[in-house]
């Protein structure tokens, strides 16, 4: 058994931000991955950092911006938290030599983002998260910080108590992805989820195929609540057949969208005859989708956007990595056609519900990032709102983890007397675990009691039968010599979420989205491991991730069913308003004996001086 | 050498019957396989005309390495022959998830981002390092051959083991070392647009280990730190931000026995970069650096 004071699971942003936070808090800390940490998601974003650092600007229209943009779903000690911390985080990866983009008096430059009412989004080029993850992972090898890299963590080792709120988290089960061993890795202060977004349940995402939220589905398992899984964030401009992202830069620069019909259809069928291109994500997802769905679209399935017009020279001046990635993943010259485009899934902006400090309801439990949902983005993400997240999150994460004296938060966490139960959902289908005595279903890690319900409550004991689960739990995915396999069950899973649970919502969809997963719910009983070789198996870490992304799309299509009100990113056909009377409240999801359990939390509209109140998003 | 899908590929004239026929061979317990199957069959008819993706009956031959040291019959290194339909815009990648998810789970390769930034993709693709994401079949001679990067040991497939490569990284004190901080509440040091500019191309690597892989010296001699190191160490010792006694340290690490002196100006390095770093021209300013920096103690 490994043994650390403090356990991040995640080697992103958010999980090395809080790893060398919980080391400088003098902790001994290791990170464990099942990448390499410079091959995490986070390498991949392209905006920039969101952060009140300049005169004229402060932390107060920062967090204003992010409340309005959130369409108020976001808790305002969660965004102000957010805009109080963000320039101090930003400039310290400036002092840990981030090569950000640079002003001529030689500070660092900022730029303008939608729905900022300041530039302020600091970046490094169009590779700004590149930049941060490399930067991290610099100062992780400066203090000699210990990587479990190519380690899959597979389960969480929690205590047995009935009730969520007592149980305790003493570590985590991780694969060795090179040789095969199961082991326990104990967390004597607490353990970090850092694990990322959830764009694999979709088959079409500028996600990594990494992304599989395996950290929000474990601690789900585990007993700590989902918060808000249905606002899923589009991009409208991603590449068909990879789910690459062009930035919103091309439209920014002049690019225009074009459908089959060689019409400028955001002016001309007027989806937004003010800001036409630019305006918001969800704007274009939807009208694109329009454009198709009424057969306009191109090949039944995306349009047009070019940028020929602007000329060669300021192509390359500006969107030089545009050309390299409609070159190299679409094998379409930007110069000389139009690049096809589509909405892709981008963002989950729910998660594992924490507070501010990065705890969740499970003690010695955290989660900070895109896992996790503190909520600052709340029903809808500005750009250059994700990567402070992960450094502010994190960083608080780490340094609660590591034993800091922390301000108390102000999220509670849990079901309070302020909460809501839902009655009277109707789902076509059961929701939740497949009840049966089949020993053989264990295998399918959706059992996190311990030992078949003794009560394990002593720290070692608790790791050590979580270790024997999961070893149990591979044996008979390994076993097992017949059977379905993992791709097609992702395959299938994947295409009922793009086709029902989408840009476009509406109930019949969603129900059947919740028949179709139930469906291969049912069928992962079945599910088998091809490959015997216990040496680099990734078909055996596709099959666990599998039954990961089975449980996080349910619980997307739920809330989806469930919040019948037009907000931020979830658009609901049958229900075209936000209904603020209604709605101000945050769909929680609790996984209670295998039984998922909806209820409903109110959001925190009162910050620190004042309280926001909800205007109208205008579009 | 053996062949993986030797009846498809003759028969391979449309995607529907190369899946019908690795569809049939799973039998039992295939309830849920077979409805999902006469439903994907059905919706493929229904796509036929359309034909979105598939450039119709055109399918490209995938020869892929394969080794795993613990499993019998695949113990000997081997070359398996995959049937691959062609698609717009495919890319090497792209292909190898096909075969891996149509033919043959065991296929075993590393990847992720799918969009050239998080270098786990690096490959031997006919005869050149190249990322797999980032290789259209287009543009490919055909057939396709995958391998795993050269002078690398390999642990299972296409799977090389990074251990070395990353030692190599860790060894140039990959690191910011300033002198002091900025004064000052939320300062930051000052660093002007050319000397970013200046370092930005060295900025870019993604660590995918393609450079070192194609260095004949870096094969020969284990202990050579190798163009991905140096071009770290050339990121760092040309950031005006750390001071002059800094740069003069990284110099002197640069400027042993295994360091900037091994290199022989062959290029490969800078050719195979997927992120068009100019790796032998930051070795080659390092020596002249190095150079400099010995003379002023004359």
């Amino acid at each position: 058994m490994h043994e650390h004071d403090v356990l991040v699971i995640g080697g992103g942003g958010a999980g090395l931000r809080a790893a060398i936070a919980a080391h400088e808090e003098g902790a001994d800390v290791a990170i464990v991955t099942k990448l390499h940490p410079v091959r995490s998601h986070t390498g991949a974003a392209e905006g920039g950092i969101n952060a009140a650092i300049r005169e004229g600007d402060d932390w107060e229209l920062h967090a204003y911006d992010t409340m309005k943009g959130s369409d108020y779903l976001g808790d305002a000690p969660a965004i102000e938290t957010l805009a109080q911390d963000s320039p101090e985080e930003t400039v310290q990866l400036e002092h840990w030599g981030m090569p950000f983009s640079r002003e001529d008096d030689g500070r660092v430059s900022q730029r303008p983002f939608g729905g900022l009412s300041f530039p302020r989004t600091t970046y490094a080029g169009a590779e700004t998260g590149h930049h941060l993850l490399h930067t991290m992972y610099e100062q992780v090898v400066k203090r000699g910080i210990q990587v479990y890299d190519e380690w899959y963590v597979s389960n969480l080792a929690v205590t047995d108590h009935d009730d969520p709120a007592d149980r305790e988290c003493h570590g985590v089960v991780a694969y060795d992805i090179k040789t095969g061993q199961v082991e326990g890795f104990k967390a004597r202060n607490g353990v970090i989820l850092a694990t990322g977004g959830t764009g694999q349940v979709y088959d079409h995402t500028t996600n990594a195929v990494a992304n599989t939220g395996d950290g929000a589905a474990m601690a789900y398992r585990a007993g700590v609540p989902l918060e808000d899984m249905e606002f899923v964030q589009f991009h409208p401009t991603t590449l068909p057949s990879t789910g690459v992202l062009i930035s919103e830069g091309v439209r920014g620069e002049g690019g225009i969208l074009y459908n089959s019909e060689g019409e400028r259809f955001m002016f001309e069928y007027g989806y937004a005859k003010n800001d036409g291109e630019l305006a918001s994500r969800d704007v274009v997802s939807r009208a694109e989708l329009t454009e198709v769905n009424e057969g306009r679209g191109v090949e039944d399935e995306y349009v047009y956007l070019d940028m020929r017009h602007l000329g060669e020279e300021r192509i390359t001046d500006r969107l030089e990595n545009i050309l390299h990635l409609a070159r190299d993943f679409e094998g379409v010259d930007g110069l000389e056609e139009p690049m096809p485009v589509k909405p892709g899934q981008h963002y989950e902006m729910g998660g594992i519900e924490t507070d501010e400090n990065g705890e969740t309801l499970i003690d010695g439990l955290y989660a900070a990032g895109e896992c996790a949902c503190v909520s600052v983005h709340g029903s809808n993400r500005l750009g250059g709102n994700a990567l402070p997240e992960l450094i502010v999150f994190g960083a608080r994460a780490g340094r609660h983890a590591a034993g800091a004296d922390v301000s108390e938060a102000e999220i509670t966490t849990g079901k309070t007397a302020e909460i809501e139960e839902e009655d009277g959902l109707e789902t076509p289908v059961e929701p939740g675990a497949v009840a049966t005595d089949d020993e053989d279903v264990a295998a399918d890690g959706g059992d996190v009691s311990a030992d078949g319900g003794a009560a394990v409550v002593e720290p070692d004991e608790t790791v050590r039968s979580a270790v024997e689960r999961e070893r149990t739990r591979i044996e008979r995915l390994m076993e097992k010599d017949d059977g379905i396999q993992h791709a097609e069950l992702r395959a299938d899973l994947q295409k009922s979420m793009t086709e029902n649970v989408n840009v476009f919502r509406n109930e019949e969809g969603l129900k059947q989205a919740l028949e179709d997963i139930r469906e291969v719910r049912e069928a992962y009983q079945d599910v088998y491991v091809n490959d015997p070789s216990r040496t680099f198996n990734t078909d055996l870490i596709h099959t666990i991730e599998t039954r990961n992304l089975i449980d996080l799309a349910e619980a997307i299509t739920l809330g989806a069913l469930a919040r019948d009100e037009f907000r931020g990113a979830h658009w609901r056909q049958e229900h075209q308003e936000r209904k603020d009377d209604e709605w101000l409240k945050h769909t929680m999801l609790s996984w209670n004996d295998g039984t998922p359990e909806l209820w409903y939390k109110p959001v925190i509209l009162e910050g620190q001086d004042k309280t926001y109140e909800p205007k109208e998003r205008s579009y | 050498m053996s062949t993986q899908v030797p009846e498809e590929k003759e028969q391979s004239e449309t995607e529907q019957e190369v899946n019908a026929e690795t569809e049939a061979e799973i039998t039992e317990g295939a309830s849920y396989g077979d409805q999902r199957r006469s439903q994907r069959d059905a919706q493929r008819r229904e796509s036929v005309s359309g034909a979105p993706v598939d450039i119709e009956g055109e399918s490209f031959e995938l020869k892929v390495f394969r080794y795993d040291p613990e499993v019998e019959g695949k113990m000997e290194p081997r070359f398996d022959d995959f049937a691959v339909p062609k698609q717009k815009g495919m890319t090497v990648l792209d292909a190898l998830i096909y075969a891996r998810d149509r033919y043959d789970t065991t296929l075993t390769f590393r990847h992720s981002c799918r969009q050239a930034v998080c270098g786990s993709d690096a490959l031997f693709i006919n005869g050149r390092q190249r990322l797999g994401c980032q290789t259209q079949i287009s543009d490919l001679e055909e057939p396709v051959r995958v391998e795993p990067l050269p002078h690398q040991d390999v642990v299972k497939d296409l799977v090389v083991d990074m251990e070395h490569f990353y030692d190599q990284m860790h060894a140039v004190e990959p690191f910011f070392q300033p002198d002091e901080e900025p004064d000052g509440d939320l300062e930051e040091y000052r660093q002007t647009r050319e000397n970013r500019e200046n370092i930005k191309m060295s900025t870019r690597c993604i660590w995918c280990g393609a450079c070192m892989s194609s260095c004949n010296i870096a094969a020969e001699d284990n202990q050579y730190l190798g163009p991905a190191a140096i071009n770290k160490a050339y990121r760092f010792a040309m950031d005006e931000r750390e001071g002059e006694d800094m740069k003069e340290h990284r110099l002197n690490v640069m400027d042993q026995e295994h360091g900037v002196w091994r290199c022989q100006t062959q290029f490969s390095c800078t050719n195979v970069c997927p992120k068009d770093i100019p790796l032998t021209e930051h070795i080659q300013e390092l020596k002249r650096e190095a150079v400099k920096q010995n003379l002023k103690f004359w």
